[in-house]
């Protein structure tokens, strides 16, 4: 068996491209490359593209490019073969810095000096090594706090549709978040295939603030190449991992937006010509979403976390498209935005019912937020659920045929989509949330609180006082 | 990859990080091999190691409370190593070579023993870990056994055949994990295996032995029930399985279940569970193996005489694992993209359920243990029409059907009554009537009745309005939805709420059905259903689900007979209809 010398072939040079199909060039047989290795491609004016080696058979190897393989010739294209996978430079002097989807800076400062390189796919975590998620996190959005709450660690969508404010959303909370009493977090921003105006948008927001010097952005905007979207997620969360893990951040990482991330796959995908799965995605997205969320986490004995917030644009609303389905079932949870509650002028126009955190009962509770904190959601959640059914129903048979109680449940489900969910600009802390959730409650007689325990209800419940006419 | 003689199924070294691969198929001198972890960095012409046997589980005393990924590598012994990421080609074994366990022998130096015999036990735990001579072995003779302190590998001595070739035996032996352990026969299922849920034990049971799929959209709650079952269950060992699922979810397992106490013995939870963590970012080959692992494991256990529950989360990952291998093979794609064999690979699985009496060539005393398996489905899209749910609907007895509408409005556990079913409620007629009382069949038949009623009833009301249903109707309604907020809700994370013996569940289940004779008796004297309604011992009922201590059944009976009595509601007291 003869061993090649990785490093006599750190660098080599070779022309021969035999195939251009879309964003996978194809070129005969090199030895010695091996899977993931990066390629740089240069065109006949000397312009460079990137890529990486996606398959090697007997005879060919295929390499997927980046930037696409328009405008490349066959027999005047040169590539350079590295001897190893993509590393992206990595230290906490990019927080404050704006970069492309690849990581190189396009603020037009200095460049960075990097700590570390790091491969960009990351290593599972082992998951006995993890750390139970259970710090409770304040975003100061009541339907998330109280109903739907944010973890240390914790992997949470924001569910939109088009035209819905998901950006404002992402914004208001990364933004917000703090532990409770404690520090803004360390925010990396990556956006995937999205307009330079929602770009602008983020920007704006975060200067607004006054936290851009803790904000890192990636940029691959909706003009720049489509495959680099496969990447900039990859260098968000290393940066990530580095700042969480190496230096013990609270890292909060959103990436915006995943349905253009999964388009991405499926063109290369098609490329290759693999036997796609629903709607032309490939079988194996399910696995690769996971391989970026489950980047998410807490190491144990470590200080750090690393909170992932992926905001995914459900096409035509469908919650079953299989890009919100498969992130649904990967994520821990997922906040839901209503297209009829952004009619009525809510913001944030979170739709509560389908709203779900899976890992906020370890969050939450005495010593973390407040004993009461899962029965106060549970009832809420259940008086809101029957006022939406009672709605439809009064639809149909008008409200002249619901009883007084009913009337009574049908007036708190608009109260708490007015009062509760709608908050505009303001930032809820914990504790006004909290207040606001027991004031309306007050209206609902104590017997028909039944998910509340009764020595809650002698501590915290007060009728409402009547309203005066 | 050319190679001289390989086996399809046999176990190779990959490359220089000497990756775990395993042939799938061999055509002529061509051997295609699957490579369980990720294969960056491989080049063309690297070497290949082929170590000549298929893939095993290692069985032997210390797999209680471990866990372990989808090749059986020990997850917690890596971690307190450091290795806290799981770098390509990382190994260590899956039992701890250096421990040693007190074994004492039961069959005495010379005797006969054969397959599936009890040699002696190993000192683990609360469980007494009962050394068997491996199912392939063959009779013959016992020489040097003894007692002592051994590792998991060393001889405790040896078995020799007719022909005089010697086995050494030892505390831990191998098996394939793709080939069913024997059994000497099956038994039938007529025993419940008890989970504290309400709406599961009393309305649809599972046998010990028995199977269950419980399918669901995301956020319906499959892991949820699948943990309550880990906790809560009367299985004396728990193989819980995490294939393409979180990884923070198995750490919240893994920081709850050594506080947890199982409640019939006392002892942390985490003693009588191993679990088996492959999370959806670790490498799809090992996720396949991962189900095959856990369910052999189960079977070591069945074969010691236990009742095993196997809990695997989710099937489905495991199906796509087969499909996204067979896609790589190029094989003909059936049903959406899956192979044309899902089905029988599926069933290959939840057959390997039953109750059945252990294999023990040498004889011995009857040894009779079971294997249940609850297999969670993640449909995509929620839609039970698609393949893997199907082909799980033929093969299991019963079906949880998670409901996304339930989930939003927090009744958990979603488990809906109207689409659920079980086909053990015939069987554990007898058993039921013994461990929870002797009306089970007869209140759960009402019980099915009551809310099958309550389904059209709602049909009509959409229509017309409540006011337009006649009193009884109003009554079934209004006793539906208690049976709903009461019985079948039950709150996974309140300390008394969370299991339930079968005992409590039926008094409670008399009380809500005894509900509508009080009901019906102070409609007749006049009140109004709200003020009925009112009444303290309806309210009392709203909250009885959380009613703790040892005299809860006479409690809720008591209750059951005031509610009866329409107590508070009507001005006298009527008489009790018959």
């Amino acid at each position: 068996m003869t061993r090649l010398d990785p490093t006599a072939l750190s660098l080599r040079t070779v022309r021969g491209v035999e195939r251009l199909n879309g964003p996978v060039l194809t070129l005969r047989h090199v030895p010695g490359v091996a899977l993931g290795d990066e390629v740089t491609i240069r065109d006949e004016g000397g312009a460079t593209r990137h890529g990486q080696v996606l398959e090697i058979g007997e005879e060919a190897i295929a390499v997927e490019v980046y930037e696409g393989t328009s405008s490349l010739s066959l027999d005047g294209t040169d590539l350079e073969l590295g001897s190893e996978a993509f590393r992206l430079g990595v230290s906490a002097e990019m927080l404050g810095r704006a970069m492309n989807g690849r990581g190189e800076p396009v603020d037009g400062g200095p460049p960075v000096v990097p700590l570390r390189l790091r491969r960009v796919d990351g290593e599972a975590l082992n998951p006995a090594s993890r750390a139970n998620p259970n710090d409770f996190i304040e975003t100061g959005i009541s339907a998330i706090d109280l109903l739907a709450s944010l973890v240390r660690g914790q992997k949470l969508p924001v569910f939109t549709g088009a035209g819905l404010p998901a950006s404002e959303l992402a914004a208001r909370i990364a933004t917000g978040v703090r532990l409770r009493g404690g520090e803004p977090f360390a925010t990396i921003f990556a956006a995937l295939g999205i307009t330079h105006r929602e770009a602008d948008f983020f920007t704006d927001a975060f200067e607004a603030s006054g936290m851009l010097d803790r904000v890192a952005l990636f940029l691959n905007l909706a003009d720049d190449p489509a495959m680099e979207r496969l990447l900039t997620p990859r260098c968000a969360l290393t940066l990530g991992e580095h700042l969480a893990f190496d230096l013990g951040m609270e890292v909060l990482v959103i990436i915006t937006d995943i349905t253009a991330y999964g388009d991405a796959l499926r063109e290369l995908g098609t490329a290759r010509e693999e036997v796609p799965g629903r709607r032309g995605y490939p079988g194996y997205l399910y696995t690769d979403l996971a391989t970026l969320f489950e980047r998410a986490g807490r190491i144990r004995d470590q200080p750090g976390s690393l909170t992932i917030m992926p905001v995914v644009t459900m096409p035509d609303d469908d919650i079953t498209h299989p890009i919100p389905d498969l992130t649904g079932y990967i994520t821990e949870g997922q906040i839901v935005l209503s297209r009829e509650l952004h009619g009525a002028g809510i913001f944030p126009p979170i739709d509560a019912l389908p709203c779900l955190s899976r890992v906020m009962n370890a969050g939450i509770g005495e010593g973390r937020t407040r004993p009461e904190h899962r029965a106060v959601a549970d009832q809420l959640y259940a008086l809101y659920a029957r006022g939406r059914e009672l709605r439809n129903l009064m639809a149909v048979i008008g409200e002249a045929a619901l009883s007084a109680a009913e009337t009574r449940v049908l007036r708190f489900a608009d109260a708490f989509e007015r009062r509760f969910v709608h908050q505009g600009a303001e930032r809820r802390s914990l504790d006004q949330t909290f207040d606001l959730a027991w004031e309306l409650l007050g209206a609902i007689p104590r017997d028909e609180l039944i998910r509340i325990p009764t020595e809650v209800l002698d501590r915290c419940w007060r009728p409402a006082e009547e309203p005066k006419r | 990859v050319d190679l001289g003689d390989v086996a399809a199924g046999e176990i190779l070294r990959v490359g220089s990080l000497r990756l775990l691969g395993e042939v799938l198929s061999v055509d002529g001198d061509i051997a295609t091999v699957q490579v369980y972890e990720e294969t960056a960095g491989l080049r063309v012409g690297d070497p290949v190691e082929a170590t000549g046997r298929p893939m095993l589980a290692q069985l032997g005393p210390g797999l209680l409370g471990n866990t372990y990924d989808g090749l059986q590598r020990p997850l917690g012994a890596l971690a307190a190593g450091g290795a806290a990421r799981l770098r390509p080609g990382l190994t260590a074994p899956a039992l701890d070579p250096e421990r040693r366990w007190r074994f004492e022998p039961s069959l005495a130096d010379g005797a006969t023993a054969g397959p599936g015999d009890v040699l002696g036990t190993a000192a683990e735990g609360p469980l007494e870990h009962r050394v068997l001579v491996p199912p392939d072995a063959e009779t013959g003779t016992l020489q040097g056994l003894r007692a002592g302190e051994f590792t998991v590998s060393e001889p405790i001595g040896s078995l020799v055949g007719a022909d005089g070739r010697r086995h050494d035996l030892a505390l831990a032996h191998g098996w394939p994990i793709r080939r069913p352990r024997p059994v000497a026969r099956r038994l039938p299922v007529d025993e419940p295996l008890l989970t504290g849920q309400r709406v599961i034990d009393m309305l649809f049971p599972v046998a010990r032995g028995g199977t269950a799929v419980i399918p669901g959209g995301f956020g319906t709650g499959k892991t949820v029930v699948e943990q309550a079952i880990a906790r809560w269950s009367d299985a004396q060992v728990v193989v819980y399985v995490g294939c393409g699922e979180r990884g923070n979810e198995m750490a919240e397992l893994l920081a709850a279940f050594p506080e947890l106490e199982d409640p019939r013995t006392g002892r942390p939870l985490l003693e009588r569970t191993v679990l088996i963590a492959n999370t959806s970012n670790m490498p799809v080959a090992a996720r396949e193996a991962s189900v095959q692992l856990g369910v052999t494991i189960a079977e070591y256990f069945r074969d010691q005489g236990y009742d095993v529950a196997l809990l695997a989360d989710s099937t489905s990952r495991w199906a796509e694992a087969l499909r996204e291998i067979s896609g790589r093979l190029q094989e003909l794609p059936g049903e959406e993209g899956y192979p044309a064999y899902l089905g029988s690979r599926l069933a290959a699985f939840y057959e390997r359920a039953g109750r059945a009496v252990a294999v023990a060539a040498g004889g011995g005393p009857e040894r009779v243990g079971s294997l249940t398996i609850v297999g969670a489905v993640s449909p995509p899209g929620g839609d039970f029409s698609e393949p893997v749910t199907q082909a799980s609907l033929r093969l299991a007895g019963t079906f949880w059907a998670l409901d996304p509408e339930l989930a939003h409005a927090r009744h958990f556990p979603a488990i809906s009554w109207t689409r659920s079913y079980s086909l053990y409620v015939g069987h554990l007629r007898r058993a039921m009537a013994r461990l929870a009382g002797p009306d089970w069949e007869a209140l759960r038949a009402e019980a099915v009745a009551l809310l099958g009623r309550e389904q059209q009833l709602l049909e009509i009301v959409q229509l017309v309005g409540p006011d337009a249903l006649p009193d009884d109707d109003r009554i079934a309604l209004e006793q539906a939805r208690i049976m709903r907020e009461t019985f079948l809700r039950q709150h996974a994370f309140d300390p008394v709420d969370a299991s339930r013996p079968p005992d409590v569940q039926l008094a409670l289940l008399r009380a809500v059905l005894a509900a509508r004779e009080g009901l019906r008796a102070a409609l007749d004297d006049g009140a109004t259903l709200e003020s009925a309604m009112a009444s303290p011992a309806l309210v009392e009922l709203q909250r009885a689900g959380s009613l703790a201590g040892d005299d809860v059944v006479e409690r809720l009976d008591e209750l059951a007979a005031r509610l009866r009595r329409g107590d508070g509601a009507a001005p006298e007291p009527p008489e009790v209809a018959a």
